[in-house]
């Protein structure tokens, strides 16, 4: 008697530990799904993929005469901006030996630290080892942001 | 004016201005009968029309009376050349740059055909090894002809001259590298042997380099000789400049003058110049530094810990690029990072220049700088790992979740066949 | 609780809820020694529907021009957060949806399922395994890689080699005479709207026929419970089948997690137009068997060229194969087991000619 009482007794118990056993679990499967697909559907803050244009900076940024190295695809990119007020973008790789170039602001002009190349601002190598010119982009002014971009026409 | 007029005073003119600059040839061949025979003849005396004609001379003008002497407009040959006509003949050697020079040292009279050409060659001849051993009776030596050639003779800038950028070592190599011609001159024969092996010759002749240094860029064209013990480094630094300057802040500079040494042949070698690696400085097989020193001299610590340092960061350099890169093609994005580590390799181009100073704390400098840098490239790879573990244990989490639910699921299936079966019984 | 019933009540009053419900408590599913052969049509099912979720997350970030199309893909991998795993599942799942719908067809096939009457069952089940491989075949170009850009060229090719309207298909296809930006715009619009669209109208056409006539038995057990007619052999499919069923789709999540996080799809090289194909160039495994026979087939035959009759071969070969209820009218004895042998053929030629286009040079 007391077997079928206890078995009475049992049954909704475990009725009732496996509902919950399944629930949790389900719920907990359910949410490592979710999980991902929400966090996918959030747009990245640096939203650009393609690698012929990118964000160089903004209006304010540089002082006349002096530049500055940024992100352009995988590689440096320099962005220049003259006493006259107009902004230059090129490779900031130098065409001898792949170092990194810098804009001097006493030489008004582009110079590589490793064996003293030179180039002017539209990126033509005037001194030095430097066989080749720097790549130049276009540069396009969209409110305060300085954009960058491969020249369609280069 | 009707339509057809001013057609053909549009079309007229043009034409003229199309077919004038054909002119002058035309009026130098059909003016210069020397060629009508000169053309059918062998070497020494041959000179054909198409060789004379292409020629710098040819296009400006000149015939060959304006070197030879004679009348080039008489097709008799003794009047065309007679001694009245002025006629020279073959010119002796010693006597060609003295001949050349009659118009090319005239600035006035250059000045009627390039204004931007020099007229110092003859004046500069003079003080070379050739001018000079020409002045004592050598006929052996070059002139100018054995160089521009006699009959052809093109402008440096066209790719045919024989004293195009990349056409003046074979012409050098002509007579300085055939052993029979240099016989007696005891100078070496293999300057041409030795330089197109050089990084040089690869600059200027596979690389297409027009600036790349030849046999005149370091010797002189008019004025050729070889540069003195003390001038070679100031030779070599018209282009290699921070070497220059990196070299005579080290004890180096006086070491060598003291000795007698030139300043970067002594290293590089003149001719055959290698590009540097990295064994050619340290302790080791191969390390020029054992030239001269010799172990237990803080000059071989200095050297062996110059290579030491170069190593190390060549080594670091690969190893923060092999975990990046590991990391990229797991799926993990680097981009940032592997930018930031072509600063080190700037630090190490950078090192390698340093060098020349010899003094092992300049280039440590530079060493160190780009140590940080691979270290932060490193760490970042590292990181970017941490994300592929972190990406495996979402992943564990997400089975274990599954597996929880397999089990509840296998346990309500055999509740539900149960049931299933004991309503069917019933 | 009172709100729901609420809602069957509204629903019912215009749809006829409670039939439904009805018709779907009393649906079974039989149960013999080779049920599990039933699991493959769902799990087809389930895997087109994680590739329909995961091609419209994938569709919030890619951009289908050849600018553009890598680096996206690239983005995707590398920026989105857990864009790499949403993409690996789609690739795997993709591969998996394949498998699981050819493994689904020989077990109708060999089963016997197709006879009479679900004969149009097994038709819209063919068209959509063209369809199926129609979308493998226009998603491999998407990423726009080496490999896929040069797959494609081939399988164009080959499309090319049909007698009369070969060249008219290859322009088609190609959206010009190369392959190019062209190519990628049309496939994009292939794989991500008409295939879509004619596999929906074909999917829910598949399930109402298999509502409509039950699962098959195999001949060969219904003979067997015709001698032996006591034994319980239905399981029902609310809630029995159904329970198994998700314990089989959560397996193959888990699969389709773990392949993602160990074994990520990879990303290759941008492919370039220009370039000259690489060694080795292979379709995707499930093309790789006509691939090989076209490789074997000698340069002519009689006088058309060897690829023509490759591709004729194939198409008879498939034509056939999809009236095939037409051809067997559920006669058994001999014809029965002709059948049967044909099938067991074209399988084995199918994994042999798979496996030796992999491991020949």
């Amino acid at each position: 008697m007391t077997d079928e009482t206890t078995n009475a007794q049992d049954a909704p118990k475990r009725r009732h530990f496996l509902e919950i056993f399944l629930g949790a679990s389900v719920t907990a499967s359910l949410i490592s799904f979710v999980y991902p697909v929400l966090r996918y559907m959030i747009p990245v803050q640096n939203a650009e993929p393609a690698a012929d244009s990118a964000l160089a900076g903004h209006l304010g940024d540089l002082k006349p005469n002096t530049g500055k190295i940024f992100r352009f695809g995988n590689r440096p990119a320099l962005l220049v901006l003259t006493n006259d007020g107009k902004y230059h973008a090129m490779s900031a790789v130098c065409t001898h030996l792949n170092c990194t170039v810098q804009y001097r602001s006493d030489l008004h002009a582009v110079w590589c630290a490793c064996h003293n190349g030179m180039y002017s601002v539209d990126g033509r190598n005037i001194s030095g080892p430097p066989p080749r010119p720097l790549e130049t982009y276009q540069v396009i002014l969209k409110g305060d942001d300085i954009y960058v971009r491969r020249d369609e026409n280069a | 004016m009707c339509w057809a007029r001013k057609i053909a005073l549009i079309v007229l003119p043009g034409l003229c201005a199309f077919l004038l600059p054909a002119a002058p040839p035309l009026a130098a061949q059909t003016a210069n009968h020397c060629l009508q025979c000169h053309s059918q003849l062998d070497a020494p005396v041959g000179v054909t029309r198409k060789e004379f004609s292409e020629s710098i001379h040819a296009q400006k003008g000149l015939t060959c009376t304006s070197c030879h002497g004679g009348d080039a407009s008489s097709d008799d040959m003794d009047t065309a050349m007679g001694k009245a006509a002025g006629f020279k003949g073959h010119i002796e050697r010693a006597q060609i740059p003295a001949l050349c020079s009659k118009c090319h040292s005239d600035a006035a009279y250059m000045r009627g055909y390039n204004p931007s050409l020099r007229t110092d060659q003859f004046s500069q001849y003079q003080t070379s090894v050739h001018g000079k051993l020409l002045a004592r009776g050598d006929t052996r030596v070059a002139v100018c002809s054995d160089c521009h050639t006699a009959h052809d003779i093109l402008p440096p800038n066209d790719p045919q001259s024989t004293v195009y950028p990349v056409n003046v070592a074979k012409t050098c190599a002509n007579c300085h590298a055939n052993p029979e011609h240099m016989k007696g001159y005891n100078i070496p024969t293999n300057q041409y042997a030795l330089y197109s092996t050089s990084v040089h010759y690869n600059a200027l002749m596979v690389q297409g380099d027009l600036s790349a240094p030849t046999c005149s860029t370091c010797h002189g064209s008019h004025g050729a000789a070889p540069p003195g013990v003390a001038s070679v480094e100031r030779v070599c630094s018209t282009c290699h400049v921070f070497q220059q300057q990196l070299f005579d802040s080290g004890p180096h500079k006086e070491g060598f003058a003291a000795l007698g040494l030139s300043g970067c042949i002594t290293c590089h070698t003149n001719h055959g110049i290698q590009h540097p690696s990295d064994a050619m400085i340290g302790t080791g097989k191969g390390a020029v530094c054992m030239k001269c020193h010799s172990a237990g001299e803080p000059a071989y610590a200095a050297a062996g810990a110059m290579h030491d340092g170069l190593q190390n960061l060549d080594q670091q350099i690969a190893r923060s690029d092999e975990i990046l890169t590991r990391a990229e093609t797991s799926g993990v994005e680097v981009g940032e990072a592997k930018l930031a580590l072509s600063e080190a390799r700037d630090d190490l181009t950078k090192a390698r220049v340093t060098i020349h100073s010899v003094q092992a704390s300049a280039v440590d400098q530079n060493i160190q700088a780009g140590l940080q840098v691979t270290q932060k490239a490193y760490q970042a790879g590292l990181n970017a790992l941490a994300e592929l573990k972190h990406r495996r244990e979402g992943l564990a989490a997400s089975l274990a979740a599954i597996v929880l639910v397999l089990i509840g699921l296998a346990l309500l299936i055999r509740k539900v066949d149960a049931q299933k079966s004991e309503s069917l019984r019933r | 609780m009172a709100a729901l019933v609420h809602v069957k009540e509204w629903i019912d009053e215009r749809f006829g809820l409670k039939e439904l419900l009805a018709f779907a408590r009393h649906k079974t599913v039989p149960r013999h020694r080779l049920s599990y052969w039933y699991f493959f049509g769902g799990m087809t099912l389930f895997l087109f529907i994680i590739q329909v979720i995961t091609g419209i997350l994938l569709l919030l970030y890619y951009r289908p021009s050849p600018n553009e199309a890598f680096e996206s893909v690239q983005y995707i991998m590398t920026q989105v957060r857990f864009g790499w795993l949403i993409r690996s599942i789609h690739s795997w799942s993709a591969n998996l949806m394949i498998f699981m719908a050819i493994a689904h067809m020989f077990s109708v096939f060999f089963l016997k399922s197709y006879r009479k009457p679900r004969e149009l069952t097994w038709l819209s089940g063919m068209l959509l395994l063209f369809i199926v491989l129609g979308f493998g075949f226009s998603g491999y170009l998407l990423p726009w890689n080496t490999l896929s850009f040069f797959a494609t060229k081939v399988g164009t090719d080959i499309a090319g080699q049909v007698p009369l309207v070969g060249k008219w298909i290859l322009v088609f296809l190609r959206g010009g005479d190369d392959v190019s930006g062209a190519t990628l715009t049309r496939f994009f619009g292939f794989h991500v709207a008409v295939l879509p669209g004619l596999a929906t109208l074909l999917i829910a056409l598949h399930l109402f026929l298999v509502q409509r006539f039950g699962m098959s038995v195999p001949p060969s057990l219904e003979a067997e419970w015709a001698a032996k007619p006591a034994e319980e052999r239905e399981m029902r499919f609310f809630p029995n089948f159904l329970l198994r069923e998700l314990m089989a789709w959560y397996v193959a999540l888990a699969i389709l997690g773990g392949l993602a996080a160990f074994m990520p799809w990879e990303l290759g090289t941008k492919a370039d137009l220009f370039a000259s194909a690489p060694q080795g160039i292979r379709p995707e495994w499930y093309f790789m068997f006509m691939f090989q026979t076209l490789k074997l087939l000698p340069g002519k035959i009689w006088f058309l060229d060897g690829d023509v009759v490759g591709v004729l071969g194939f198409g008879a070969a498939f034509l056939l194969w999809t009236l095939l209820p037409f051809f067997d009218r559920g006669k058994s004895g001999r014809p029965a087991r002709l059948i049967t042998g044909l099938g067991v053929f074209v399988l084995t030629y199918f994994v042999a000619l798979t496996v030796y286009g992999y491991v020949a040079k």
